[in-house]
């Protein structure tokens, strides 16, 4: 069977639209490496419901692939990794209000 | 220019305050995403990558200077104080709050404009030629009857469920500026054998993943049946469409399943029904119309000293050779304000140089403002004897880019910096190509190159009709670039010839470099544009600058 490549919750903040993570004590955080990094098929499944759950706080929930980091999970698809950031045309966007 | 009538302003409004409610029912939990989601989507409120983006109608293209003010207003209030202006006449602002949504809404309600069928499977803005009522090559100016088509559209009960959405494109001039052929219905204006105006009109265009040309179905539709047979079009498809495959669901696949000869005749069938039905007032509508868009009073005014300055001044002389088109009145210019400052987003317009915009069309431009699907803001009206003044205002809000139509006006979507729906970035490709031709001072020697640039199969950045075309794919997790040449949108569309096997985001550049320095090679001297040069040699000798080594290891 092949393996279960590790995941976390992600989705977008219903009024900002921002990028937003699931953390392992159930918030919601901006930063990627503090989201849960789940490595089981069945609690990814379980916690995805979860987020899906929250109808108030996030949008289009789903599960991206991630890695575990020194800082906490990483993203490892580049399209997650520009959602950790912003547009690269201008610095704005997390990579602008996180600093 | 035309003003909405009291009918439209509140429609407008009492679309507005629903969607008040609906945002306000969303925030609060009483709506889903589910149940929410086709009404954002109705009002032009997209959910992207990093922020919501709103998508605001520019219908044909028109704006005057208040409008065009008061989107720097929205940009600078809700948004991140700048727009994105597109290939479909919209402008996109990519930073909105759900919360501040209703507020945009309102503020675009009072200088009557909205986000109305800017998305959903309706009609949506019906586009024209940008230099409508200017250009020297026209025979009638077609914007009329695109506001015609937007009235008769707009909240039309059979249509606004289509199989898919439904776009359509107006064009007044023998020159094709508002690629027809790549719309759901193209209308082309012209005149038969006994003088009279009429339409040529074209269906089953588009782009996306199966790119088409459109078929002319009609050659000659005298002017006072084309809402008639407009209905007639759409009506066909809205039965014929289909419903259970999002990828066939336009109207080019209906047009192939169903054949050109047969689809011909139920519309022609469909139309005798209906055209009974017009009792007249579409054309009493249209008389006011076009009333509303009688030309500007042309000043009357010496233009030697254009000419004195367009000899002293190099500079000058630069843009005007490259931004000004052909007035059908001597004493006057086109203007294209270049948005393809070298290294800056293709479309982006700050707050406050929409405002320097708005200013110049008061103060020379007859308060008309265009967008062109080519993404730069036009002045259609300004006096030679203004240009230098005009120039010189641009150049001082960084508006002043002597480029249009070479090879750094290119067309690029938001691609994978702002769109959901991505697969790679599109707007770094074009900074980068538009700062490599600068530094090789290259790109006035290079002459007409029109490269368009998309960042999924969608093909928002009408890459399949770019000389050069870029289409920006996920290859097993890494950005690849597939090329595309050949392409043109024009009155002879042709869908551009896949080149080969694609790049990687760091050879991009140069692949793209190698073709231009391979044209530059070939060509038959400076009056040899790219795309005649690739007509008359076609594809092989481009393959091979672009995969050198290939062609040795063939004939090993
Ligand atoms: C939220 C961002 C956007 C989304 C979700 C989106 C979605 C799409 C989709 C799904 C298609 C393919 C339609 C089909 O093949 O049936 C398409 C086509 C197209 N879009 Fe977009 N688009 C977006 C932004 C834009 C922008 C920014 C522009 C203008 C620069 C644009 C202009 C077009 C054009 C010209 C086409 C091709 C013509 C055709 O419909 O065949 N879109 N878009
Ligand atoms: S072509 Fe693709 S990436 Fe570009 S705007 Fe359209 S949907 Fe988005």
């Amino acid at each position: 069977m092949a393996r279960f490549t590790p995941k976390v919750v992600t989705a977008n903040a219903l009024i900002e639209g921002d990028v937003i993570y699931l953390t392992a004590d159930d918030r919601w955080t901006r930063l990627h490496h503090e989201a849960e990094l789940i490595e089981d098929e069945a609690h990814a499944q379980l916690r995805l419901l979860h987020a899906m759950a929250q109808k108030s706080v996030a949008v289009g929930a789903y599960l991206a692939d991630a890695k575990a980091g020194p800082n906490g999970p990483e993203p490892t698809h580049f399209r997650e990794v520009f959602r950790t950031r912003g547009p690269s045309n201008y610095f704005l966007g997390k990579q602008a209000e996180l600093v | 220019m035309y003003s909405y009538s009291e009918f439209d302003e509140a429609f407008v409004r009492t679309r507005v305050a629903q969607f008040t409610h609906q945002v306000e029912r969303r925030i609060d939990g009483s709506l889903t995403e589910e149940e929410f989601r086709p009404l954002r989507l109705m009002n032009g409120l997209y959910l992207q990558l990093h922020a919501y983006m709103l998508r605001v109608a520019i219908p044909y293209g028109t704006l005057n200077p208040r409008q065009m003010r008061q989107l720097a207003h929205i940009a600078q209030t809700w948004d991140k104080g700048y727009g994105h202006f597109t290939t479909r006449q919209n402008i996109q602002f990519n930073w909105p709050k759900l919360s501040d949504v209703p507020k945009m809404l309102s503020a675009l309600a009072d200088v009557g404009m909205h986000a109305i069928q800017t998305s959903g499977n309706c009609v949506r803005n019906v586009t024209a030629d940008h230099f409508a009522a200017a250009a020297a090559d026209e025979i009638e100016d077609p914007r009329p009857y695109a506001e015609l088509l937007r009235q008769w559209s707009t909240d039309h009960p059979e249509f606004q469920f289509l199989p898919r959405k439904f776009k359509i494109a107006i064009t007044g001039a023998a020159q094709d500026r508002a690629v027809t052929a790549a719309h759901d219905i193209g209308l082309r204006i012209v005149k038969n054998d006994a003088g009279e105006t009429g339409f040529q009109v074209l269906v089953g265009g588009g782009l996306g993943r199966t790119p088409m040309v459109a078929m002319t179905v009609r050659d000659f539709l005298p002017v006072e049946d084309l809402l008639p047979y407009v209905e007639a079009v759409l009506s066909v498809y809205n039965t014929l469409g289909r419903r259970d495959n999002k990828y066939k669901a336009r109207i080019k696949i209906t047009l192939h399943e169903t054949g050109k000869e047969e689809i011909t005749r139920m519309i022609e069938a469909r139309f005798a029904e209906l055209r009974p039905l017009f009792g007249g007032n579409d054309q009493a509508l249209l008389a006011d119309i076009r009333a509303a868009f009688a030309p500007p009073a042309f000043r009357n005014a010496p233009v030697e000293a254009y000419d004195a300055f367009y000899k002293a001044d190099p500079v000058f002389r630069a843009w005007a050779d490259t931004n000004l088109a052909k007035h059908r009145n001597d004493q006057y210019a086109i203007v294209t304000i270049s948005l393809k400052a070298h290294g800056q987003t293709p479309g982006d317009a700050t707050a406050d140089q929409m405002r320097v915009m708005a200013d110049l069309a008061e103060r020379y431009g007859h308060n008309e403002l265009r967008v062109s699907h080519e993404q730069n803001v036009i002045l259609p009206h300004v006096h030679k004897s203004d240009l230098p003044a005009v120039h010189a205002a641009l150049m001082q809000a960084g508006l002043g880019t002597a480029n249009v139509g070479l090879i750094s006006d290119i067309i690029a979507c938001p691609g994978m910096d702002y769109c959901a729906l991505a697969t790679a970035r599109a707007i770094p490709v074009a900074q980068e190509i538009a700062t490599r031709f600068d530094a090789l001072k290259l790109e006035h020697d290079v002459g007409p190159l029109k490269i368009k640039i998309s960042g999924c199969i969608n093909a928002c950045g009408h890459h399949h009709v770019g000389h050069i075309g870029i289409l920006g794919l996920d290859r097993a997790g890494v950005e690849n670039y597939q090329i595309t040449l050949g392409g043109d949108g024009t009155e002879d569309a042709v869908i551009g010839e896949r080149a080969g096997p694609g790049f990687a985001y760091d050879e991009i550049v140069p692949a793209i470099e190698r073709i231009v320095l391979a044209y530059l090679d070939l060509r038959e001297g400076p009056e040899e544009t790219f795309l005649q040069a690739y007509r008359r040699v076609g594809l092989p000798p481009f393959k091979a600058a672009l995969y050198p080594g290939e062609g040795n290891r063939d004939a090993a």
